[in-house]
């Protein structure tokens, strides 16, 4: 059983990786698009293939360690959760590569007064809180900063919802800001879905942990 | 008789609906308090469990931590180890089975058990069947005979043996001379099963056999089986008892035990850490 144990540990470390790898991936595509960096958005593009190669391996991890040791318990909690983040973590570092290909679209930087209006930056923090809490509860087994997350995305939902009516007025005031209203508009959707994504990992690192199903069920 | 009941799992029952059905039942078999000795070694130490009729219940453990022990001493098998005394009260279907005018052969009609390795007779395949009848003094042979065909067929082996009932059992495979030892067992007409490791010596496909017999017969019967295999457990049980060291550690639903278990232990002794 020491085997099972090593291909767990290699599993959770692979685990820890795509965590990191996504995290930085959102933050870079984050400063290529406010910056209107074409280069940082280019790496980011570039990286995308880093992230697809470690979700297969982990995806091939996962299969060999169900199939070889059959695992139960927490074990079994732990490759089930693991198999759910890593689809989460992928999907997140695909939306850190459309923020990133928006770049090219963008003829100039957006203005600041429309990321000010948005509160894009709260949302931005706020997606990295939820990164924080997500990397310490997953490496501590720490329950309680998981259930943080949930508080969080609540924060994204809102500006999100307020962001239709915002934009509206925006474009009203100067319709030359049409097209970087649409942009920074689909980016703010994208970003509430990340958010989604991750309160959908904290869900996973408690039932991993506890053993309790807290999906689908009303959040304090 | 044979039973033709279907796999739930096959038809998307909810296999815990099942459970809480024999919940609401009075326990099969009742163990109060119960201390074991083999002379100064105390080998199971204060176990209650109640098991409900027509489950099927997996005890686990390392070697030694005293599953086999407690298996054996719901038909008495421990009677004949040197040294043993038994404290505590086991009932079976209410009754106090170490009572002093408990009849012993009686009990062990009632109670069948199968063990790790496959112990036919050197006698036809019909005459295997018909011995636990025939020693309780049977004669009438359409009785035999409709009992022999009725075990053969509950196992799943008259198909592959109806042409050639005077076959010797030892001519038969490792596998099929297991299904033969339970059709043994279930000529008598037993209320309770017990399994020591049933099939510990066998292939893979043999093993499968027993397991979707084990299912089948849960259905009349109440199965208690010792195993070593995990996997088995949870596979064909309905309520496993974590053994260790001669304690119960925990008995619960077979899907709690290897979901979620409660105590560390099992936990540990499930997922391979320790034992």
């Amino acid at each position: 059983m020491a085997n099972a144990t090593h291909q767990r540990d290699v599993i959770n470390q692979a685990g820890f990786k795509m965590l990191t790898l996504c995290k930085s991936q959102m933050e870079k595509a984050k400063e290529a698009f406010m910056e209107h960096d074409s280069d940082l958005a280019e790496e980011v593009i570039t990286k995308e293939a880093r992230v697809n190669a470690l979700d297969l391996k982990i995806e091939e991890d996962c299969e060999k360690f169900l199939a070889l040791y059959n695992p139960v318990a927490i074990d079994l909690r732990f490759v089930m959760a693991i198999r759910k983040i890593n689809f989460d973590l992928e999907r997140i570092a695909d939306h850190a590569y459309s923020i990133s290909r928006y770049v090219d679209d963008m003829d100039e930087k957006i203005k600041p007064e429309l990321f000010q209006v948005l509160q894009f930056e709260k949302m931005y923090s706020t997606i990295m809180e939820m990164f924080n809490y997500i990397t310490t509860a997953y490496e501590e087994k720490d329950v309680s900063l998981a259930r943080k997350v949930f508080k969080k995305d609540k924060i994204l939902d809102q500006i999100n919802r307020d962001s239709f009516g915002i934009i509206e007025e925006e474009i009203k005031k100067d319709i030359a800001v049409i097209k970087q209203s649409l942009i920074l508009f689909s980016v703010v959707k994208k970003m509430e879905r990340v958010g989604d994504l991750l309160k959908n990992i904290a869900e996973e690192i408690i039932f991993y942990i506890e053993a309790e199903v807290v999906k689908h069920k009303k959040k304090k | 008789m044979e039973i033709t009941m279907e796999n739930p799992k096959k038809k998307g029952v909810v296999l815990d609906s099942i459970v809480d059905t024999s919940l609401k039942k009075t326990p099969k078999i009742e163990t109060k308090n119960i201390k074991v000795w083999y002379e100064e070694f105390n080998a199971i130490k204060g176990i209650s469990m109640s098991i409900k009729p027509n489950t099927v219940t997996a005890f686990i453990g390392p070697s030694g931590c005293g599953k086999s022990t407690f298996l054996r001493l719901f038909n008495r098998m421990n009677d004949y180890v040197d040294g043993f005394s038994l404290e505590g009260k086991i009932k079976i279907n209410g009754q106090n089975i170490y009572k002093k005018n408990v009849n012993v052969e009686e009990l062990r009609k009632e109670v069948g058990m199968v063990f790790q390795k496959p112990n036919p007779f050197p006698k036809s395949i019909f005459d295997n069947v018909a011995y636990g009848l025939k020693i309780q003094g049977i004669k009438d042979k359409q009785l035999i005979n409709d009992r022999v065909i009725s075990s053969l067929k509950q196992v799943g082996l008259w198909e592959e043996v109806k042409d050639d009932l005077k076959k010797s059992g030892l001519a038969l495979s490792g596998g099929q001379q297991q299904r033969l030892c339970i059709a043994r067992t279930l000529a008598v007409e037993p209320s309770i099963i017990l399994m020591d490791e049933p099939t510990s010596a066998l292939d893979p496909i043999s093993t499968a056999k027993i397991e979707e017999l084990i299912f089948q017969l849960k259905q009349k019967y109440t199965i208690v089986i010792v195993t070593h295999n995990m996997q088995q457990a949870s596979r064909i049980s309905d309520y496993t008892a974590f053994f260790y060291l001669g304690e119960l550690i925990e008995f619960n639903k077979t899907k709690n035990i290897f979901t979620n278990p409660e105590k560390k232990q099992t936990e540990n002794y499930i997922t391979g850490r320790f034992g």
